[in-house]
Protein backbone atom coordinates (compact mmCIF):
# COMPACT_ATOMS: atom_id res chain seq x y z
CA UNK A 1 0.00 0.00 0.00
CA UNK A 2 1.46 3.38 -1.01
CA UNK A 3 0.25 6.91 -0.31
CA UNK A 4 -1.56 7.38 -3.27
CA UNK A 5 -3.65 4.31 -2.67
CA UNK A 6 -7.11 5.45 -1.07
CA UNK A 7 -9.13 1.75 -0.80
CA UNK A 8 -7.47 -1.53 -0.36
CA UNK A 9 -8.69 -4.54 0.30
CA UNK A 10 -7.26 -7.63 2.01
CA UNK A 11 -8.49 -10.99 1.98
CA UNK A 12 -12.00 -9.53 1.84
CA UNK A 13 -14.80 -12.53 2.51
CA UNK A 14 -18.56 -12.11 3.20
CA UNK A 15 -20.90 -15.18 3.34
CA UNK A 16 -24.10 -15.01 3.94
CA UNK A 17 -25.91 -17.28 5.97
CA UNK A 18 -29.38 -18.47 4.65
CA UNK A 19 -31.94 -21.18 4.77
CA UNK A 20 -30.06 -23.01 1.88
CA UNK A 21 -26.86 -22.44 3.66
CA UNK A 22 -24.02 -19.83 3.23
CA UNK A 23 -23.86 -17.69 -0.04
CA UNK A 24 -20.40 -16.69 -0.68
CA UNK A 25 -20.86 -13.20 -1.65
CA UNK A 26 -16.84 -12.61 -2.02
CA UNK A 27 -14.40 -14.70 -1.14
CA UNK A 28 -10.54 -13.63 -0.64
CA UNK A 29 -11.01 -10.37 -2.85
CA UNK A 30 -7.65 -8.12 -2.87
CA UNK A 31 -7.76 -4.78 -4.91
CA UNK A 32 -6.01 -1.19 -4.90
CA UNK A 33 -7.59 1.37 -5.96
CA UNK A 34 -5.08 4.75 -6.12
CA UNK A 35 -5.96 8.13 -5.96
CA UNK A 36 -7.51 9.76 -9.34
CA UNK A 37 -8.45 5.89 -10.40
CA UNK A 38 -11.45 5.51 -12.49
CA UNK A 39 -12.03 1.66 -11.63
CA UNK A 40 -15.22 -0.05 -12.96
CA UNK A 41 -16.36 -3.26 -11.35
CA UNK A 42 -17.90 -5.63 -14.63
CA UNK A 43 -19.70 -9.01 -14.05
CA UNK A 44 -23.03 -10.94 -14.13
CA UNK A 45 -25.26 -11.09 -11.31
CA UNK A 46 -24.01 -12.38 -8.13
CA UNK A 47 -20.62 -11.86 -8.55
CA UNK A 48 -20.34 -9.09 -5.53
CA UNK A 49 -19.58 -6.51 -7.31
CA UNK A 50 -22.94 -4.56 -5.80
CA UNK A 51 -21.28 -6.15 -2.47
CA UNK A 52 -18.12 -4.87 -2.63
CA UNK A 53 -19.37 -1.80 -3.13
CA UNK A 54 -21.18 -1.59 -0.89
CA UNK A 55 -18.34 -3.25 2.11
CA UNK A 56 -16.34 -0.19 1.10
CA UNK A 57 -19.47 2.39 1.78
CA UNK A 58 -19.77 0.40 4.94
CA UNK A 59 -23.61 -0.74 4.12
CA UNK A 60 -22.28 -4.25 4.33
CA UNK A 61 -19.96 -5.76 7.04
CA UNK A 62 -17.26 -8.40 5.90
CA UNK A 63 -16.87 -11.48 7.65
CA UNK A 64 -13.53 -11.62 6.63
CA UNK A 65 -10.29 -10.30 5.73
CA UNK A 66 -9.71 -6.58 5.93
CA UNK A 67 -11.14 -2.96 3.71
CA UNK A 68 -9.37 0.28 4.35
CA UNK A 69 -10.80 4.09 2.68
CA UNK A 70 -8.68 6.34 2.97
CA UNK A 71 -6.64 4.87 5.34
CA UNK A 72 -9.30 4.45 7.65
CA UNK A 73 -11.89 1.42 8.32
CA UNK A 74 -14.79 1.48 6.16
CA UNK A 75 -16.84 2.88 9.17
CA UNK A 76 -14.66 5.63 9.91
CA UNK A 77 -14.43 6.65 6.49
CA UNK A 78 -18.43 6.56 6.68
CA UNK A 79 -18.31 8.90 9.91
CA UNK A 80 -16.13 11.08 8.25
CA UNK A 81 -18.15 11.49 5.03
CA UNK A 82 -15.64 10.05 2.66
CA UNK A 83 -17.30 9.49 -0.27
CA UNK A 84 -20.84 9.95 -1.99
CA UNK A 85 -22.82 7.03 -3.33
CA UNK A 86 -24.65 7.05 -6.56
CA UNK A 87 -27.41 4.27 -6.23
CA UNK A 88 -29.01 2.69 -9.45
CA UNK A 89 -32.19 4.32 -8.98
CA UNK A 90 -31.98 8.36 -8.53
CA UNK A 91 -33.62 8.31 -4.89
CA UNK A 92 -34.45 11.97 -4.99
CA UNK A 93 -37.31 12.84 -2.55
CA UNK A 94 -40.37 13.95 -4.27
CA UNK A 95 -41.29 16.48 -1.42
CA UNK A 96 -38.23 18.55 -2.29
CA UNK A 97 -36.95 20.84 -5.41
CA UNK A 98 -33.15 19.38 -7.69
CA UNK A 99 -31.87 22.49 -5.22
CA UNK A 100 -33.71 20.55 -2.22
CA UNK A 101 -32.51 17.52 -2.42
CA UNK A 102 -29.12 18.72 -3.15
CA UNK A 103 -28.72 20.66 -0.18
CA UNK A 104 -30.06 17.72 1.84
CA UNK A 105 -26.76 16.06 2.68
CA UNK A 106 -25.02 19.54 3.16
CA UNK A 107 -27.87 20.11 5.82
CA UNK A 108 -27.44 16.79 7.11
CA UNK A 109 -23.63 17.40 7.64
CA UNK A 110 -24.18 21.28 8.46
CA UNK A 111 -22.70 23.25 5.48
CA UNK A 112 -23.82 26.95 6.72
CA UNK A 113 -26.57 28.54 4.39
CA UNK A 114 -24.50 30.39 2.02
CA UNK A 115 -21.83 27.70 1.83
CA UNK A 116 -24.92 25.53 0.98
CA UNK A 117 -26.44 27.81 -2.26
CA UNK A 118 -23.03 28.03 -3.63
CA UNK A 119 -22.36 24.47 -3.59
CA UNK A 120 -25.96 23.92 -5.04
CA UNK A 121 -25.11 26.35 -7.75
CA UNK A 122 -21.93 25.13 -8.58
CA UNK A 123 -22.79 20.71 -8.66
CA UNK A 124 -25.44 21.67 -10.78
CA UNK A 125 -23.15 23.60 -13.06
CA UNK A 126 -20.87 20.57 -12.62
CA UNK A 127 -24.01 17.94 -14.42
CA UNK A 128 -25.55 20.61 -16.26
CA UNK A 129 -28.77 21.14 -14.44
CA UNK A 130 -28.15 24.97 -14.37
CA UNK A 131 -31.71 26.68 -14.00
CA UNK A 132 -33.16 23.17 -13.02
CA UNK A 133 -32.71 24.48 -8.99
CA UNK A 134 -36.64 24.97 -8.46
CA UNK A 135 -38.01 22.56 -10.34
CA UNK A 136 -39.23 19.15 -8.69
CA UNK A 137 -38.05 15.62 -9.81
CA UNK A 138 -41.32 14.74 -11.42
CA UNK A 139 -40.86 17.98 -14.09
CA UNK A 140 -37.19 15.86 -15.12
CA UNK A 141 -36.47 13.20 -17.51
CA UNK A 142 -34.92 9.91 -16.12
CA UNK A 143 -31.48 11.33 -17.12
CA UNK A 144 -31.68 14.66 -15.93
CA UNK A 145 -33.00 13.07 -12.17
CA UNK A 146 -30.08 10.80 -12.21
CA UNK A 147 -27.44 14.06 -12.98
CA UNK A 148 -29.20 15.41 -10.34
CA UNK A 149 -28.44 12.76 -7.95
CA UNK A 150 -24.82 12.63 -8.95
CA UNK A 151 -25.00 16.57 -8.28
CA UNK A 152 -26.02 15.59 -4.62
CA UNK A 153 -22.80 12.97 -4.61
CA UNK A 154 -20.43 15.55 -5.38
CA UNK A 155 -21.91 18.38 -3.58
CA UNK A 156 -20.02 17.59 -0.32
CA UNK A 157 -16.76 17.14 -0.05
CA UNK A 158 -15.89 13.76 0.01
CA UNK A 159 -12.93 12.93 -2.72
CA UNK A 160 -14.66 9.39 -3.41
CA UNK A 161 -17.42 8.65 -5.58
CA UNK A 162 -19.15 5.44 -5.18
CA UNK A 163 -21.09 4.28 -8.20
CA UNK A 164 -23.42 1.53 -8.33
CA UNK A 165 -24.86 0.77 -11.92
CA UNK A 166 -26.38 4.86 -12.29
CA UNK A 167 -27.26 4.38 -15.37
CA UNK A 168 -28.32 0.86 -15.86
CA UNK A 169 -31.91 1.52 -16.29
CA UNK A 170 -31.54 4.30 -18.34
CA UNK A 171 -31.85 4.00 -22.64
CA UNK A 172 -28.42 3.81 -24.57
CA UNK A 173 -28.73 7.09 -25.95
CA UNK A 174 -28.91 8.98 -22.40
CA UNK A 175 -26.15 6.52 -20.93
CA UNK A 176 -23.91 7.57 -23.99
CA UNK A 177 -24.39 10.76 -23.15
CA UNK A 178 -24.41 10.71 -19.53
CA UNK A 179 -20.79 8.29 -20.07
CA UNK A 180 -19.71 11.01 -21.66
CA UNK A 181 -20.57 13.56 -18.96
CA UNK A 182 -19.22 11.40 -16.24
CA UNK A 183 -15.78 11.20 -18.18
CA UNK A 184 -15.68 15.11 -18.33
CA UNK A 185 -16.66 15.78 -14.67
CA UNK A 186 -14.17 13.15 -13.41
CA UNK A 187 -11.58 14.86 -14.95
CA UNK A 188 -12.88 18.10 -13.95
CA UNK A 189 -13.02 17.38 -10.12
CA UNK A 190 -10.07 14.42 -10.01
CA UNK A 191 -12.16 12.04 -8.06
CA UNK A 192 -11.80 8.48 -7.19
CA UNK A 193 -14.77 6.74 -8.72
CA UNK A 194 -15.91 3.28 -8.65
CA UNK A 195 -18.34 2.08 -10.48
CA UNK A 196 -20.42 -1.19 -10.74
CA UNK A 197 -22.03 -2.01 -14.40
CA UNK A 198 -22.78 -5.11 -16.26
CA UNK A 199 -21.64 -3.57 -19.53
CA UNK A 200 -18.21 -4.38 -21.55
CA UNK A 201 -18.58 -0.84 -23.63
CA UNK A 202 -19.45 1.15 -20.99
CA UNK A 203 -16.70 -0.30 -18.61
CA UNK A 204 -14.00 0.11 -21.35
CA UNK A 205 -15.54 3.78 -22.54
CA UNK A 206 -15.01 4.99 -18.97
CA UNK A 207 -12.20 2.94 -16.58
CA UNK A 208 -8.75 3.38 -16.17
CA UNK A 209 -8.99 0.10 -13.96
CA UNK A 210 -11.12 -2.57 -14.94
CA UNK A 211 -12.30 -5.00 -12.39
CA UNK A 212 -13.94 -8.25 -13.87
CA UNK A 213 -15.60 -10.46 -11.31
CA UNK A 214 -16.89 -13.64 -11.19
CA UNK A 215 -19.95 -15.20 -9.26
CA UNK A 216 -19.88 -18.32 -6.78
CA UNK A 217 -18.03 -17.57 -5.12
CA UNK A 218 -17.77 -14.08 -5.86
CA UNK A 219 -14.32 -13.04 -6.94
CA UNK A 220 -12.14 -11.28 -8.72
CA UNK A 221 -10.66 -13.07 -11.98
CA UNK A 222 -8.84 -10.19 -13.80
CA UNK A 223 -7.90 -6.39 -13.22
CA UNK A 224 -7.13 -4.76 -16.47
CA UNK A 225 -5.18 -1.42 -16.10
CA UNK A 226 -6.24 0.52 -19.47
CA UNK A 227 -3.94 1.74 -21.63
CA UNK A 228 -6.68 4.04 -23.41
CA UNK A 229 -5.75 7.87 -23.07
CA UNK A 230 -6.91 10.00 -20.54
CA UNK A 231 -9.02 11.86 -22.70
CA UNK A 232 -11.89 9.93 -24.55
CA UNK A 233 -14.23 11.37 -27.05
CA UNK A 234 -16.89 8.62 -28.20
CA UNK A 235 -15.50 7.37 -31.13
CA UNK A 236 -12.74 5.90 -29.32
CA UNK A 237 -15.01 2.83 -28.76
CA UNK A 238 -14.19 1.69 -32.78
CA UNK A 239 -10.69 1.99 -32.37
CA UNK A 240 -8.66 -1.23 -31.79
CA UNK A 241 -7.09 -0.79 -28.54
CA UNK A 242 -10.72 -0.06 -27.35
CA UNK A 243 -11.59 -3.39 -29.08
CA UNK A 244 -8.65 -5.69 -27.47
CA UNK A 245 -9.59 -4.31 -23.90
CA UNK A 246 -13.43 -5.18 -24.38
CA UNK A 247 -12.22 -8.78 -25.74
CA UNK A 248 -10.37 -8.95 -22.79
CA UNK A 249 -13.01 -8.20 -20.21
CA UNK A 250 -15.04 -10.90 -22.59
CA UNK A 251 -11.88 -13.64 -21.98
CA UNK A 252 -12.44 -12.88 -18.28
CA UNK A 253 -15.48 -12.99 -18.09
CA UNK A 254 -15.82 -16.66 -19.86
CA UNK A 255 -12.79 -17.86 -17.94
CA UNK A 256 -14.74 -17.00 -14.63
CA UNK A 257 -17.46 -19.29 -16.45
CA UNK A 258 -19.21 -16.19 -16.00
CA UNK A 259 -21.03 -17.17 -19.23
CA UNK A 260 -22.53 -20.58 -18.22
CA UNK A 261 -25.68 -21.50 -16.60
CA UNK B 1 -69.66 20.27 -13.89
CA UNK B 2 -70.03 16.87 -15.40
CA UNK B 3 -70.14 15.51 -12.13
CA UNK B 4 -73.19 17.09 -11.11
CA UNK B 5 -75.67 14.87 -13.13
CA UNK B 6 -75.05 11.60 -11.44
CA UNK B 7 -74.88 13.28 -7.79
CA UNK B 8 -78.19 14.70 -8.37
CA UNK B 9 -79.82 11.20 -9.79
CA UNK B 10 -78.49 9.37 -6.84
CA UNK B 11 -79.44 12.14 -4.68
CA UNK B 12 -83.27 12.04 -6.84
CA UNK B 13 -83.13 8.35 -5.94
CA UNK B 14 -82.68 8.46 -2.52
CA UNK B 15 -85.45 10.59 -1.82
CA UNK B 16 -87.71 8.43 -3.89
CA UNK B 17 -87.06 5.93 -1.99
CA UNK B 18 -87.49 7.97 1.29
CA UNK B 19 -90.49 8.98 0.44
CA UNK B 20 -91.81 5.60 -0.55
CA UNK B 21 -90.24 3.82 2.48
CA UNK B 22 -92.13 6.69 4.92
CA UNK B 23 -95.32 5.59 3.33
CA UNK B 24 -94.84 1.79 3.66
CA UNK B 25 -93.83 2.28 7.30
CA UNK B 26 -96.32 5.21 8.42
CA UNK B 27 -99.56 3.65 6.59
CA UNK B 28 -100.28 1.49 9.21
CA UNK B 29 -100.93 3.78 12.07
CA UNK B 30 -102.39 6.10 9.79
CA UNK B 31 -105.10 3.05 8.72
CA UNK B 32 -105.46 2.80 12.21
CA UNK B 33 -106.24 6.04 12.89
CA UNK B 34 -108.85 6.37 10.13
CA UNK B 35 -110.27 3.37 11.42
CA UNK B 36 -110.87 4.25 14.89
CA UNK B 37 -112.36 7.60 13.54
CA UNK B 38 -114.51 5.85 11.25
CA UNK B 39 -113.21 7.33 7.88
CA UNK B 40 -112.01 5.69 4.76
CA UNK B 41 -108.91 6.83 3.19
CA UNK B 42 -108.12 7.46 -0.21
CA UNK B 43 -104.74 6.48 -1.46
CA UNK B 44 -103.89 10.78 -1.78
CA UNK B 45 -105.07 10.91 1.50
CA UNK B 46 -102.84 8.17 3.01
CA UNK B 47 -99.77 9.08 1.47
CA UNK B 48 -100.14 13.16 2.83
CA UNK B 49 -101.12 11.38 6.11
CA UNK B 50 -97.87 9.67 5.89
CA UNK B 51 -95.61 12.25 5.53
CA UNK B 52 -97.09 14.30 8.05
CA UNK B 53 -97.29 12.32 11.38
CA UNK B 54 -95.86 13.97 14.65
CA UNK B 55 -94.38 10.68 15.63
CA UNK B 56 -93.93 8.98 12.10
CA UNK B 57 -91.79 5.24 11.99
CA UNK B 58 -89.78 7.06 9.31
CA UNK B 59 -90.35 11.05 9.07
CA UNK B 60 -90.24 12.51 5.42
CA UNK B 61 -87.53 14.52 4.44
CA UNK B 62 -89.37 17.71 4.46
CA UNK B 63 -90.56 17.08 7.99
CA UNK B 64 -86.84 16.67 8.84
CA UNK B 65 -85.79 19.43 6.48
CA UNK B 66 -88.00 21.76 8.55
CA UNK B 67 -87.08 20.45 11.83
CA UNK B 68 -83.33 21.30 10.74
CA UNK B 69 -84.17 25.00 9.53
CA UNK B 70 -86.66 25.76 13.11
CA UNK B 71 -83.74 24.69 15.45
CA UNK B 72 -81.03 26.07 12.89
CA UNK B 73 -81.82 28.75 10.67
CA UNK B 74 -84.80 29.77 12.29
CA UNK B 75 -82.89 30.21 15.69
CA UNK B 76 -80.37 32.28 14.18
CA UNK B 77 -82.41 34.42 12.41
CA UNK B 78 -83.96 35.05 15.55
CA UNK B 79 -80.62 36.06 17.19
CA UNK B 80 -80.74 32.39 19.85
CA UNK B 81 -78.11 30.40 17.55
CA UNK B 82 -76.83 29.27 20.57
CA UNK B 83 -79.90 28.57 23.12
CA UNK B 84 -80.46 25.20 24.08
CA UNK B 85 -83.04 24.57 21.94
CA UNK B 86 -80.60 25.28 18.81
CA UNK B 87 -79.08 22.15 16.95
CA UNK B 88 -76.10 24.93 16.45
CA UNK B 89 -75.64 24.73 19.93
CA UNK B 90 -75.66 21.10 20.33
CA UNK B 91 -73.91 20.05 17.27
CA UNK B 92 -70.91 22.52 18.82
CA UNK B 93 -71.14 20.73 21.93
CA UNK B 94 -70.43 17.86 20.70
CA UNK B 95 -68.03 19.56 17.83
CA UNK B 96 -65.61 20.22 20.98
CA UNK B 97 -65.36 16.89 22.36
CA UNK B 98 -64.99 15.90 18.42
CA UNK B 99 -62.00 18.34 18.25
CA UNK B 100 -60.47 17.75 21.67
CA UNK B 101 -60.24 13.78 21.09
CA UNK B 102 -59.16 14.31 17.83
CA UNK B 103 -56.08 16.13 18.65
CA UNK B 104 -55.53 14.11 21.83
CA UNK B 105 -55.81 11.06 19.50
CA UNK B 106 -53.61 12.07 16.76
CA UNK B 107 -50.68 12.92 19.17
CA UNK B 108 -51.02 9.25 20.94
CA UNK B 109 -51.07 7.86 17.66
CA UNK B 110 -48.47 9.41 16.30
CA UNK B 111 -45.88 8.72 19.61
CA UNK B 112 -47.25 4.95 19.72
CA UNK B 113 -46.41 5.06 15.74
CA UNK B 114 -42.73 6.66 16.54
CA UNK B 115 -42.37 4.12 19.37
CA UNK B 116 -43.26 1.22 17.23
CA UNK B 117 -40.92 1.70 14.34
CA UNK B 118 -38.06 2.78 16.56
CA UNK B 119 -38.60 0.61 19.12
CA UNK B 120 -38.35 -3.41 19.06
CA UNK B 121 -39.26 -4.33 22.06
CA UNK B 122 -42.49 -1.66 21.41
CA UNK B 123 -42.77 -3.38 17.63
CA UNK B 124 -43.34 -6.26 19.41
CA UNK B 125 -45.74 -5.38 22.32
CA UNK B 126 -47.91 -2.64 21.40
CA UNK B 127 -49.36 -3.62 17.70
CA UNK B 128 -51.82 -6.58 19.43
CA UNK B 129 -52.76 -4.17 22.21
CA UNK B 130 -53.63 -1.60 20.25
CA UNK B 131 -55.74 -4.01 18.15
CA UNK B 132 -57.18 -5.80 20.85
CA UNK B 133 -58.25 -2.39 22.09
CA UNK B 134 -60.63 -2.22 19.35
CA UNK B 135 -62.31 -5.24 19.88
CA UNK B 136 -63.91 -3.64 22.73
CA UNK B 137 -67.58 -2.23 22.28
CA UNK B 138 -67.35 1.01 22.69
CA UNK B 139 -70.61 1.45 24.12
CA UNK B 140 -69.51 -0.97 27.06
CA UNK B 141 -66.19 0.63 27.83
CA UNK B 142 -67.78 4.15 27.50
CA UNK B 143 -69.58 4.14 31.08
CA UNK B 144 -66.41 3.26 32.80
CA UNK B 145 -64.35 5.70 31.48
CA UNK B 146 -66.79 8.37 32.64
CA UNK B 147 -67.10 6.81 35.83
CA UNK B 148 -63.54 6.22 36.46
CA UNK B 149 -62.54 9.73 35.01
CA UNK B 150 -65.81 11.49 37.50
CA UNK B 151 -63.99 9.30 40.59
CA UNK B 152 -60.66 10.95 40.15
CA UNK B 153 -62.51 14.19 39.42
CA UNK B 154 -62.65 14.74 35.70
CA UNK B 155 -65.66 15.48 34.14
CA UNK B 156 -66.78 17.99 31.79
CA UNK B 157 -65.22 17.66 28.70
CA UNK B 158 -62.45 15.50 28.88
CA UNK B 159 -64.22 11.98 29.65
CA UNK B 160 -66.11 12.63 26.38
CA UNK B 161 -62.84 13.64 24.65
CA UNK B 162 -61.36 10.50 26.19
CA UNK B 163 -63.46 8.24 24.24
CA UNK B 164 -62.88 10.09 21.14
CA UNK B 165 -59.38 9.63 21.89
CA UNK B 166 -59.87 6.03 22.19
CA UNK B 167 -61.83 5.59 18.50
CA UNK B 168 -59.32 7.77 16.50
CA UNK B 169 -56.12 6.72 17.96
CA UNK B 170 -56.43 3.74 16.25
CA UNK B 171 -56.06 4.01 12.39
CA UNK B 172 -53.70 7.01 13.03
CA UNK B 173 -51.44 3.99 15.04
CA UNK B 174 -52.09 1.75 11.89
CA UNK B 175 -51.69 4.47 9.15
CA UNK B 176 -48.36 6.19 10.65
CA UNK B 177 -46.78 2.81 11.48
CA UNK B 178 -46.93 2.54 7.60
CA UNK B 179 -46.37 5.65 6.87
CA UNK B 180 -43.10 6.04 8.67
CA UNK B 181 -41.93 2.21 7.19
CA UNK B 182 -42.69 3.44 3.56
CA UNK B 183 -39.07 5.00 2.61
CA UNK B 184 -37.44 1.93 1.34
CA UNK B 185 -33.89 0.23 2.12
CA UNK B 186 -32.34 2.51 -0.41
CA UNK B 187 -33.35 5.53 0.93
CA UNK B 188 -32.11 4.72 4.01
CA UNK B 189 -29.15 3.29 3.12
CA UNK B 190 -28.58 6.91 1.23
CA UNK B 191 -28.69 8.09 4.57
CA UNK B 192 -26.38 5.83 6.50
CA UNK B 193 -24.08 7.00 3.64
CA UNK B 194 -24.42 10.14 4.97
CA UNK B 195 -23.92 9.16 8.69
CA UNK B 196 -27.06 10.86 9.13
CA UNK B 197 -28.71 10.36 12.90
CA UNK B 198 -31.39 8.93 13.82
CA UNK B 199 -33.46 12.25 14.06
CA UNK B 200 -32.10 14.10 11.20
CA UNK B 201 -33.72 10.45 9.19
CA UNK B 202 -36.44 10.90 11.03
CA UNK B 203 -37.22 14.84 9.83
CA UNK B 204 -36.24 14.37 6.78
CA UNK B 205 -37.39 11.31 5.36
CA UNK B 206 -39.61 9.16 7.00
CA UNK B 207 -41.88 11.93 8.99
CA UNK B 208 -42.43 13.52 5.55
CA UNK B 209 -42.63 9.96 3.66
CA UNK B 210 -45.43 8.74 6.17
CA UNK B 211 -47.98 12.65 5.02
CA UNK B 212 -49.75 10.80 2.39
CA UNK B 213 -50.66 8.12 4.89
CA UNK B 214 -51.16 10.28 7.78
CA UNK B 215 -53.89 12.57 5.70
CA UNK B 216 -55.45 8.94 5.33
CA UNK B 217 -55.49 7.92 8.45
CA UNK B 218 -56.69 11.41 10.14
CA UNK B 219 -60.06 10.97 7.99
CA UNK B 220 -61.19 7.71 9.33
CA UNK B 221 -60.27 9.57 12.98
CA UNK B 222 -61.82 12.36 12.16
CA UNK B 223 -64.59 10.29 11.53
CA UNK B 224 -64.07 8.01 14.38
CA UNK B 225 -63.82 10.98 16.98
CA UNK B 226 -67.62 12.05 16.16
CA UNK B 227 -68.88 8.66 16.74
CA UNK B 228 -66.72 8.84 20.28
CA UNK B 229 -68.28 12.03 21.04
CA UNK B 230 -71.42 11.10 20.27
CA UNK B 231 -71.13 7.73 22.26
CA UNK B 232 -69.61 9.45 24.86
CA UNK B 233 -73.06 11.52 25.16
CA UNK B 234 -75.52 8.63 25.29
CA UNK B 235 -74.77 6.75 28.92
CA UNK B 236 -73.93 9.77 30.90
CA UNK B 237 -77.70 11.55 30.64
CA UNK B 238 -75.51 14.53 29.00
CA UNK B 239 -77.68 17.53 28.47
CA UNK B 240 -76.13 18.64 25.74
CA UNK B 241 -74.80 17.19 22.37
CA UNK B 242 -76.14 15.81 19.48
CA UNK B 243 -75.78 12.36 21.72
CA UNK B 244 -78.26 13.87 23.67
CA UNK B 245 -80.77 14.89 21.30
CA UNK B 246 -80.32 11.64 19.79
CA UNK B 247 -80.91 10.12 23.22
CA UNK B 248 -83.88 12.71 24.44
CA UNK B 249 -85.49 12.02 20.56
CA UNK B 250 -85.89 8.05 21.26
CA UNK B 251 -87.34 8.55 25.44
CA UNK B 252 -89.74 10.90 23.85
CA UNK B 253 -90.27 8.93 20.36
CA UNK B 254 -89.80 12.05 18.59
CA UNK B 255 -88.45 10.70 15.52
CA UNK B 256 -88.29 13.54 13.55
CA UNK B 257 -85.97 15.07 16.43
CA UNK B 258 -83.72 11.57 15.78
CA UNK B 259 -83.29 12.05 12.29
CA UNK B 260 -82.59 15.44 12.42
CA UNK B 261 -80.00 15.08 14.69
CA UNK B 262 -78.71 12.07 12.78
CA UNK B 263 -78.55 14.34 9.74
CA UNK B 264 -76.60 16.73 11.56
CA UNK B 265 -74.04 14.88 13.13
CA UNK B 266 -73.35 13.22 9.58
CA UNK B 267 -72.89 17.21 7.96
CA UNK B 268 -70.65 17.91 10.94
CA UNK B 269 -68.73 14.34 10.16
CA UNK B 270 -68.47 15.62 6.07
CA UNK B 271 -67.48 19.16 7.07
CA UNK B 272 -64.84 18.08 9.24
CA UNK B 273 -63.33 15.31 7.04
CA UNK B 274 -63.50 17.69 4.05
CA UNK B 275 -61.44 20.45 6.40
CA UNK B 276 -59.00 17.29 6.54
CA UNK B 277 -58.93 16.51 2.80
CA UNK B 278 -58.38 20.41 2.16
CA UNK B 279 -55.69 20.57 4.32
CA UNK B 280 -54.32 17.63 2.63
CA UNK B 281 -54.23 18.84 -0.90
CA UNK B 282 -52.61 22.12 0.59
CA UNK B 283 -50.12 20.41 2.33
CA UNK B 284 -49.29 18.09 -0.26
CA UNK B 285 -49.45 20.45 -3.15
CA UNK B 286 -46.87 22.61 -1.13
CA UNK B 287 -44.81 19.39 -0.75
CA UNK B 288 -44.89 19.01 -4.42
CA UNK B 289 -46.72 15.61 -4.09
CA UNK B 290 -49.74 16.20 -5.42
CA UNK B 291 -51.13 13.92 -7.87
Amino acid sequence: MNDATVISAKDLSLTFQTNDGPVHALKDVNLGVNKGDFVSFIGPSGCGKTTFLRCMADLEHPTGGSITVNGMSAEAARQARAYGYVFQAAGLYPWRTIGGNIRLPLEIMGYDKADQDQRVKRVLELVDLAGFEKKFPWQLSGGMQQRASIARALAFDADILLMDEPFGALDEIVRDHLNEQLLNLWDRTNKTICFVTHSIPEAVYLSTKIVVMSPRPGRITDVIDSPLPRERPLDIRDTPEFLEIAHRVRDGLRAGHSYED
Amino acid sequence: MRNVVPILTVVAAIFVLWYAGAVALNASWAQDKAKRAGVELSFNELVADTWSQEKPKLPAPHQVGAEIWKTTGAMVARGRAFSKRSLIYHSWVTFSSTALGFVLGTVLGIALAIGIVYNRTMDMSVMPWVIASQTIPILAIAPMIIVVLNAVGISGLLPKAMISMYLSFFPVVVGMVKGLRSPGAMQLDQMQTWNASASQSFWKLRLPSSMPYLFTSLKIAMAASLVGAIVGELPTGAVAGLGARLLGGSYYGQTIQIWSALIMAATLAALLVGLIGMIQRITLKRMGMAQ
